[in-house]
């Protein structure tokens, strides 16, 4: 196996990981930090899958940069997002809703 | 040399930047001239797409692929540039009135103009990551619009609807990530040669993820969940702009993908989507029948038809079932701009949201209560509406290709509009109780509200010229 497959694989793992936990976690905290785990095993895929005879592609390289600035823009959102509604009602989870 | 395809993605990144600048009340006026420029161009272009016959490309910076990133337009991109215009305009117009002196509408305009720019973007672009780029520019916007709202009722929503983008647009990227891995390219063009019938299993496993991905964010029921609290419990003007506009922009990316590239790998999955779709048309219309809340009504009929989209994937063989979906969106985005705009007239005048609040509408709102007609005319299929003519087309196609169970399910689809918009309707001629008040609202809302009803049902009488635009280049 390359290193570069070793690469992909984890990321297919972290993948399935970060959204599991998205689905899962309640607290909204590691529910955002779950959404990060789950761009960086993509990231790692495009990266590592990449890989031609050991040389690097710098197409997807330049690809994952674009990608971690569209998650960091997501990431602020989201904090945003929950500081607010941490500032509402003292609660770190979603709330219910009202009518069903 | 103006280009317009590039125009329409630089022209509202400016106004949306300005208007941030400006405060809303000059970024409102500055919003509705630059989208009154933008249809032009939008029109301009699909002239030229439509007398030329064939789709126009443009390197941005003069750098083509793979350097650069090439934009591309056919007669489904410019269909889309074009409706996505005609649909902000008068929602533009209505929504600052809508806004005046409400603290809701301070960040409205920058937003809506990212969210356009988006868009547009997402509409021309030719390669899989840029839009994957554009999915999120488009997804961020919409977040930021449900939570401009600020309560915490909002702010869930908004959380829940970003989780839910987040999660599908994670999903498409980890697929192009594959895709780039079995053929070392992301452009649409360049991978249509290469995906073939025996590709090997990693394709199919892309294409699943991308495909589902953007079930996700189209909200194809069972993945519809999340929509109806985001539309439901936004302000009206976004509510209008989500259900019109941002829910067909990943609906448009799955037809792409189904049409270009993936095209080998996805007949199999077809009658999966059609059935999903017919899933979506009677449960989204059962909970609309059911709603207490007319917003939340008019969220649950986006469900159902949205469905209607989906029935069109095992017809595509022939293009009519292409141009189908196309009036599908275009009768949809108008009417729904239009009724939900109309809703949220009722509910400035009235100050609550219920369906049962609606008695005495037809003495003191007469106007807007012909918006929602006409609209809920375009929703069932009336003729002569556009929403009539995709209704048929579908049949049509349908029961040419022998498939008569999907015609079964969009005339029952017909059926089951009706029986929710005139439940409205029914409720808006009671009369009114004694001692209700009614605030008199700005007639500039009453007004758009209409302009978009009327613009879905006399769409149907212009349906030529659009379905042929749809069909240049597919």
């Amino acid at each position: 196996m390359t290193t570069g497959m070793l690469f992909a694989l984890v990321g297919v793992v972290l993948f399935a990981m970060g959204v599991a936990g998205v689905i899962l976690i309640g607290h909204l905290l590691r529910r955002i930090l779950a959404f990060n785990v789950m761009g960086n095993g993509a990231f790692l895929v495009l990266v590592g899958l990449a890989q031609r005879n050991g040389t690097p592609d710098p197409v997807p390289q330049a690809m994952v940069l674009t990608g971690i600035v569209v998650a960091v823009a997501a990431t602020a959102l989201a904090l945003a997002l929950v500081r607010k509604l941490h500032a509402l009602t003292g609660q770190l989870e979603l709330p219910e809703h009202a009518d069903d | 040399m103006i280009d317009p395809l590039v125009w329409l993605i630089l022209l509202p990144l400016a106004w949306a930047t300005l208007a941030f600048l400006l405060g809303p009340g000059r970024g409102a006026w500055l919003a509705i001239a630059a989208l009154l420029v933008q249809w032009c161009l939008a029109f301009v272009l699909a002239q030229k797409v439509g007398a030329g016959g064939t789709a126009l490309t443009h390197a941005v910076g003069g750098w083509g692929a793979p350097l650069g990133i090439d934009l591309a337009v056919d007669g489904l991109s410019a269909a889309m540039l074009l409706l996505t215009q005609t649909v902000a305009l008068p929602l533009a117009i209505y929504a600052r009135s809508y806004f005046k002196q409400d603290p809701a509408g301070t960040w409205f305009w920058p937003l809506m103009g990212f969210l356009i720019s988006g868009l547009n973007a997402l509409f021309v672009s030719a390669d899989l990551f840029n839009l994957y780029v554009t999915l999120e520019l488009i997804g961020l916007a919409a977040v930021g619009l449900v939570a401009a709202g600020g309560g915490a009722q909002q702010l869930g929503a908004a959380l829940r609807y970003l989780f839910a983008a987040l999660l599908g647009s994670g999903a498409y990227l980890l697929g192009v990530a594959l895709l780039y891995g079995a053929y070392g390219t992301v452009s649409i063009a360049s991978l249509l040669p290469l995906v073939s019938d025996d590709a090997p299993r990693l394709v199919w496993i892309a294409g699943g993820l991308m495909v589902v991905g953007l079930m996700l964010k189209t909200a194809l029921f069972p993945f519809h969940y999340w929509l109806p609290h985001a539309h439901g419990g936004a302000p009206a003007p976004v509510s209008a702009l989500l259900s019109a506009l941002v829910v067909k922009a990943s609906f448009y990316l799955i037809l792409r993908l189904w049409l270009g590239p993936l095209q080998p790998l996805l007949p199999t999955f077809a009658w999966l989507m059609a059935l999903l779709g017919a899933g979506a048309i009677f449960w989204g219309s059962w909970q609309a029948i059911r709603a207490e809340k007319l917003k939340r009504l008019i969220a649950y009929s986006t469900v159902a038809q949205l469905g209607y989209l989906f029935l069109i994937f095992p017809l595509l063989a022939e293009t009519v079932a292409l141009k189908a979906g196309v009036m599908q969106v275009f009768a949809h985005g108008l009417a729904k701009a239009g009724m939900f705009a109309a809703a949220g007239v009722f509910i400035k005048a009235t100050g609550h949201d219920t369906v049962a609040g609606l008695a005495g509408a037809v003495e003191r709102m007469p106007v807007t209560l012909i918006a929602f007609g006409l609209a809920g005319m375009t929703l069932m299929g009336l003729p002569p509406s556009s929403g009539f003519l995709a209704k048929w087309q579908i049949i049509e196609a349908a029961l040419a290709q022998g498939h008569w169970i999907i015609a079964v399910v969009a005339l029952a689809g017909g059926l089951l509009a009706a029986v929710y918009v005139f439940r409205v309707l029914r409720q808006a001629f009671l009369l009114a109780p004694e001692g209700g008040t009614v605030a008199p609202v700005p007639r500039a809302l009453e007004w758009s509200a209409l302009a978009l009803a009327v613009g879905s049902v006399v769409l149907g009488l212009r349906g030529v010229e659009l379905m042929q635009l749809a069909g240049v280049g597919a």
